[in-house]
């Protein structure tokens, strides 16, 4: 079955709070997980599939926030009009910069991703008629979904699981079709993909704008969840921990990506505890992954699984055919 | 000879990269339905031909009519859409995707599903799938390659990973069809196998274009050869009126030899 990851890991993410109502690392720790999960997702159809970097991912994530955080409290917008309007306005940016900045490659692509989110992050902390500035925006009120409000954690983490599983649905959807082919086939040869009539500067552009719809999707869904927002939450090092979750978890796996937010999320949680040694322990474990799993944690160990089990596999056919001869 | 209008008309191609006349004045016409083999010494023009063909690069001078259309100034997805289809003398196949993938991509332009259809696995995005897997099921058994669909493209060996490069190039259901050294770096039965997998594509109804060093093939497989020298013609013929071209003996074939595989 093509969804079978896919409805395995609905049901664990359904069952947690069932299982453990009311735990922080569920409802807390959780929600942050999901909404990494979203931005990982998005980065990792531009990055895994197409190729392509951005180190400027945070800003596409900003925009979400800070469009629904002014429409809100400024012209009292309702949510999801506001959540539209900061898809289109991410969206549009993205296919902006999309056709300039995607003739780049590697280190120059990397160089001018880093340059936008720069720029965007100094906005929200220049332009403080808009944003607030460096203060940021608070008293954003909760999402109104069709006269329903969310307003507890637990309302907040079956919306961002939910949220998140139509992110992930639609990245497997999205890779596993022409489009998808096309994009991994620039990916493979641009000589040849053109050669089966791939235009390579369209499927980029096309998946730049998901890549950058997804993050500020994302956005909208923290700046009500947290009810306030600052540009600490979309700095430069926010975007490089987005490419860190990426790499991580395993390039071009959408469940990889998932994996690696998830489980930088928890890092980050978990490290908290060794207060001054967290970067130290952080980076540590980092290096120690990329060194032994250089395919990224869920890549690498679902490969070795596989291979294990396939070892342990033929192990049982040598045996078998043993007793067959024995007997 | 037809006199039916060529479906491959060149005239006067130049193509120079600063200083170097890669192409210095090819005209060549070639017709449905044939295998025409371009043949030469190394640095002959041979892949630039090709590669201004493709649309990858933009000629000097000259035109290129297919079917009647001019193909200058078009970008590679274009011409392709025309219907030309290629493989590579260096392998270009997508290696991070499986055999049966690598030839679903050449069915691209058959296709017709957009990236918010496909996103949300519309219906017709399903029936579309169905359909694909049909078209690339049987670009495989014509190229004999439908034990190893399901594999990695990059685990095959060298002689399958060509003959990939075929399939998926005939998935797109070109007119014409360039083959770029097809034969380089086969055995002796691959290289008859090759052979016959290009007959069996011209009796399919594609006009081959074949640029080969490994003259038997050559020489047993076209119907039409051209010569090409220092970017020019040399000479251009049928496979036996090439072989007595003293000029071609000359600078290329060394000696009168007969050819057969």
């Amino acid at each position: 079955m093509r969804l079978t990851g896919f409805f395995i890991f609905a049901a664990s993410v359904a069952l947690l709070p069932v299982l453990f109502p009311n735990n922080y690392f569920v409802t807390v720790v959780g929600i942050a997980a999901g909404l990494h999960v979203i931005l990982a997702v998005g980065l990792n159809l531009l990055m895994g599939y197409a190729g392509q970097i951005s180190l400027g991912h945070a800003a596409f994530f900003g925009m979400g926030a800070y469009a629904s955080a002014i429409l809100t409290t400024r012209f009292d917008w309702p949510g999801l009009l506001a959540m539209l309007a900061g898809l289109l306005v991410a969206g549009t940016i993205a296919w902006l910069l999309a056709r300039p900045i995607l003739r780049l490659r590697g280190h120059y692509l990397a160089m001018a991703t880093l340059g936008f989110g720069i720029i965007i992050h100094v906005i929200m902390v220049q332009a403080t008629h808009w944003t607030g500035g460096p203060d940021g925006l608070g008293e954003i009120p909760p999402l109104n979904l069709l006269g329903w409000t969310v307003d507890d954690d637990q309302q907040w983490y079956g919306v961002i699981a939910a949220a998140m599983l139509l992110s992930i649905w639609l990245s497997l959807n999205m890779i596993d079709s022409r489009i998808g082919r096309a994009l991994r086939a620039v990916r493979g040869s641009e000589f040849a993909a053109q050669m089966m009539g791939i235009d390579a500067t369209r499927a980029k552009t096309q998946i730049f704008v998901v890549s950058a719809l997804f993050a500020a999707f994302a956005g909208s869904l923290f700046a009500h969840q947290q009810a306030f927002v600052s540009p600490d939450s979309f700095s430069l090092i926010i975007s490089v921990e987005l490419v860190t979750m990426v790499v991580l978890g395993g390039m071009a796996s959408t469940f990889g990506a998932a994996c690696g937010a998830i489980a930088l999320t928890l890092l980050y949680e978990g490290l908290m505890v060794f207060e001054d040694y967290e970067m130290l322990i952080h980076g540590a474990l980092l290096m120690a992954v990329m060194i032994f799993l250089p395919q990224g944690l869920f890549v690498g160990l679902s490969q070795g699984i596989r291979r294990g089990w396939t070892l342990i596999a033929s192990r049982q056919d040598v045996q078998d055919a043993r007793k067959a001869i024995q007997s | 000879m037809t006199k039916a209008t060529p479906l491959l008309a060149i005239e006067a191609l130049e193509q120079s990269f600063g200083g170097v006349m890669a192409l210095a004045g090819v005209s060549f016409q070639t017709h449905e339905n044939l295998i025409h083999a371009v043949i030469g010494p190394n640095g002959a023009g041979k892949t630039t031909l090709f590669n201004v063909l493709c649309g990858f690069y933009q000629p000097t001078a000259g035109s290129l009519r297919f079917n009647s259309q001019e193909l200058r100034g078009l970008p590679p997805h274009r011409i392709a859409a025309l219907g030309i289809a290629r493989t590579f003398q260096n392998l270009q196949l997508f290696f991070n995707m499986t055999v049966l993938e690598n030839v679903m991509v050449g069915c691209h332009l058959r296709a017709r599903v957009g990236l918010l259809a496909a996103a949300l696995r519309l219906p017709k995005v399903r029936r579309e799938e169905r359909q694909l897997r049909e078209w690339s099921s049987e670009a495989l058994e014509l190229c004999e390659l439908a034990d190893h669909a399901e594999q990695p493209a990059g685990a095959l060996p060298y002689g399958l990973m060509k003959r990939v490069e075929i399939a998926r190039a005939l998935a797109a259901k070109p007119r014409l069809l360039l083959l770029d050294e097809p034969a380089a770096g086969l055995n002796d039965t691959e290289t008859l196998a090759l052979r016959d997998l290009i007959m069996r594509i011209r009796t399919s109804g594609v006009t081959v274009l074949l640029v080969e060093h490994h003259m038997p093939l050559v020489m047993s497989v076209s119907d039409r050869l051209l010569v090409l020298d220092y970017g020019s013609v040399l000479a251009e013929g049928t496979p036996a009126e090439i072989q007595a071209n003293p000029q071609v003996i000359a600078a290329y074939l060394g000696g009168a030899v007969q050819y057969a595989v």
